[in-house]
């Protein structure tokens, strides 16, 4: 069955974060695939390369960016959420003036559209948060 | 592809950004001429009240976009009655004509639709 996630709410402010890594892992294991993961609202946050949890905590990035190695998923952040809280890909980051791109590895910035298509292309359309 | 989307939006307004991106994805798949309907319940039921002063505060009138719907072909909005009546509120009480739907009756309601998403 193909799947379509969406992932609502930050790493840090609910449990919601670690349901959605689970169920992904949980789909995937099983053999199921998953079109596209959308993070959507403070789900954005799941995205910022530079988090740096304690080392004896979920560091939620870089938990997605080793799943994509592994099973090549696509991982799109919402260009409006992001950028309304101050996460910015390479290009947007240099025409305002910062050093460089928030995006971790993995992670793609686009728009709403690529939500619903996944939502018309999944049989299942999962959201988080 | 044509699927029927269903938002059920529960939380009340101003509660932050999330009904301003929320409603942002309402009218994205409408606008890719899919069906959507919407239906409020709980504190969903407070996004259509009549009177609201958001600038007071601040915050952009995200019951003013729930007017707009229309245009972007979105006519099925439902509130539940009993989320009205816990509230104290009639649908009089609402900025907009909406159906009601008893609490028995949502499940049911649900089934008719391809992607029901919460907001």
């Amino acid at each position: 069955m193909k799947f379509a996630i969406q992932i609502n709410s930050s790493p840090t402010g609910s449990g919601s974060a670690y349901h959605a890594y689970r169920f992904v892992c949980s789909v995937l294991a099983e053999g199921h695939s998953v079109f596209r993961i959308f993070f959507y609202h403070e789900g954005i946050y799941h995205a910022f390369n530079y988090a740096m949890p304690p080392d004896d905590e979920l560091n939620f990035p870089k938990l997605w960016s080793a799943l994509v190695k592994q099973y090549a998923i696509d991982l799109v952040v919402c260009i409006s959420a992001a950028q309304r809280r101050g996460l910015l890909h390479t290009d947007e980051a240099s025409r305002v003036g910062k050093q460089d791109g928030d995006l971790a590895d993995g992670f793609r910035i686009s728009g709403l559209g690529q939500w619903v298509e996944a939502t018309l292309q999944a049989d299942r359309c999962i959201v988080f948060g | 592809m044509h699927k029927k989307f269903l938002f059920v939006l529960r939380k009340p307004p101003f509660n932050g950004v999330s009904m301003q991106e929320t409603l942002d994805s309402v009218l994205t798949i409408a606008a890719f001429d899919q069906a959507v309907s919407l239906l409020l319940l709980d504190d969903g039921v407070f996004q259509l009240k009549n009177g609201q002063q958001p600038d007071r505060f601040g915050m952009k009138d995200t019951a003013a976009v729930f007017g707009a719907l229309e245009i972007y072909d979105i006519h099925d909005i439902r509130v539940e009655v009993e989320s009205l009546q816990e509230r104290g509120l009639k649908p009089r009480d609402l900025c907009l004509p909406v159906r009601e739907i008893y609490r028995k009756d949502v499940a049911g309601y649900m089934k008719e639709f391809d992607v029901v998403l919460a907001g």
